[in-house]
């Protein structure tokens, strides 16, 4: 069973958000998303700057195995990307919700946020998956 | 897909004890990776990997009544020659064509002390037992065996099988070949590049090898490291880079067509014969992209001969950037230009294989 922490709120295409005490909005992809990629080795991240809608394409994450499109959890411009992934991509794998973190955005509207899921409602779409 | 209950190997139970991740391969429940794909694909460049290949078809094809069919048969149904294997123990790789000179499938032939055994894809097993039955006008006794099938491959592999399984001069073994003992064959073949060998063995004694390999040090390696690794070593693999629609001289393995003797009419020689003759209209070779980016099934390639596909890609483990099989135009040569997610990125061609023995060996 993969890892899904409680304080995350997560997007149907397995981002995870995580609304930060200064307003800004941290994204990545969950533990589920990066067991099923398998090992990343190559992330393409969004411009700093750029301007993104919610559930747009924001970015692509390329395992060995397949190429994923990473969706942006809520509109707004982003203020950063975690440039390490650039040469420790694996970061992704050994820590989802930590170093393998994506980008920042600045929120539009942080409302948008609630029309996520939270840990238990992304814990059982998972699970209708699985069967 | 059929909702037919998946089939297990022998090692079933070891690859749940080893934590591995299981999916569907042609309805056999077989392991994607124990963990990181990379991690086994590096043990099988640099030390030794193990992977379960009972999924594979084990096809033994002895003579009928008056002596003499398996041979007939199968220099019929293969385009390389099986009249070449002088000896028991010798082994030879070769395709099966239609009429049109498609590949029906790629097998290993290996000659025993009496008749044949051909070692087939799983995914095409139903196909190729059909094939074989509905063309053995020969009489020969075709039969599939229920045993499973162990490859240990890497620079430590032959070494570490030693110590694992009390066999004794498997360098003896010349590559290409095998040797029966004890109701084992052990083939000095592989599907990686790196030396090694593959052992076909009954179930009960394969769940029992795997265990002390893996106390002697080997690592079990999945499905996905196989690919990378087969693909480094430039090697086709059965439904993507070649099928009924190519023939073996737009899919890189002309050289295991046997033209001469002339007399000898396998199944697919006028096709192959003619298409020879007009040249082929395309060439199976390899692309590298050190860009950023990794090369996938399906993409489009853009050479200033045409265009083509890329049949396999991967990101190489061994080189850290991406490589692929690709079907393109025969006078591609040089510089190309991939449709990777929309965007041209720019890529070179070159002859497979890519990596052999752990180093590259393209230009």
């Amino acid at each position: 069973m993969s890892e899904i922490p409680s304080e995350l709120k997560y997007a149907r295409t397995h981002e995870w958000a995580r609304l930060e005490e200064d307003g800004t909005v941290t994204v990545g992809i969950t533990d589920h998303a990066q067991d099923a990629l398998g090992d990343v080795v190559f992330v393409e991240q969004p411009e700093v700057g750029a301007q993104v809608a919610a559930q747009e394409e924001a970015g692509v994450v390329e395992s060995v195995k397949a190429a994923s499109d990473i969706y942006a959890p809520v509109g707004g411009k982003v203020i950063a990307v975690n440039d390490t992934l650039e040469d420790a991509p694996e970061n992704v794998n050994e820590d989802p919700y930590g170093d393998g973190w994506f980008f920042k955005i600045e929120p539009d509207d942080t409302a948008e946020l609630d029309e996520l899921m939270d840990a238990e409602g992304y814990g059982e779409m998972l699970e209708s998956e699985e069967h | 897909m059929t909702d037919a209950p998946l089939r297990r190997t022998p090692l079933y139970p070891a690859h749940v004890d080893a934590g591995a991740k299981l999916v569907d391969f042609a309805g056999w429940e077989m392991p994607l990776n124990y963990g990181s794909q990379m991690v086994e694909h590096r043990a099988v460049r640099e030390h030794a990997g193990m992977f379960d290949v009972s999924h594979m078809t084990v096809i033994d094809v002895t003579d009928g009544a008056g002596g003499g069919e398996a041979l007939a048969l199968l220099r019929r149904l293969l385009a390389n020659d099986v009249a070449k294997l002088g000896a028991p123990g010798q082994a030879l790789y070769g395709v099966m064509l239609n009429d049109e000179a498609g590949i029906v499938d790629d097998l290993i032939v290996y000659r025993r002390d009496a008749g044949y055994r051909a070692v087939v894809n799983a995914a095409t097993r139903d196909k190729v037992l059909a094939w074989l039955a509905d063309r053995n006008d020969e009489g020969a006794r075709i039969e599939e065996r229920d045993l499973a099938m162990v490859a240990v491959q890497g620079p430590a592999a032959i070494e570490l099988f030693e110590t694992a399984s009390g066999w004794t001069d498997v360098t003896g073994i010349a590559p290409f070949s095998m040797r029966e003992q004890d109701g084992w064959m052990v083939g000095r073949t592989g599907y990686t590049g790196e030396d090694g060998v593959e052992v076909v063995l009954p179930g009960d004694a394969a769940l029992a090898l795997w265990g002390q390999l893996a106390d002697a040090g080997v690592r079990p390696a999945g499905l996905a490291a196989r690919d990378t690794l087969r693909l480094e070593a430039g090697l086709n693999l059965y439904g993507q880079d070649m099928d009924e629609t190519t023939s073996p001289l737009v899919s890189n393995l002309a050289w295991t067509v046997a033209w001469e003797p002339e007399a000898r009419d396998f199944i697919g020689r006028a096709a192959l014969a003619r298409e020879r003759a007009a040249g082929p209209a395309s060439k199976l070779t390899g692309l590298v992209m050190e860009e950023k980016g990794v090369l996938r099934h399906g993409q489009r390639v853009v050479t200033e001969s045409g265009e083509g596909e890329i049949t396999s890609g991967i990101f190489s483990p061994t080189l850290g950037y991406s490589i692929a099989l690709a079907r393109l135009p025969r006078a591609a040569k040089g510089a190309c230009e991939v449709d990777v997610r929309g965007r041209l990125k720019p890529a070179r061609i070159v002859r497979p294989p890519f990596v052999r023995k752990g180093s590259k060996v393209f230009d």
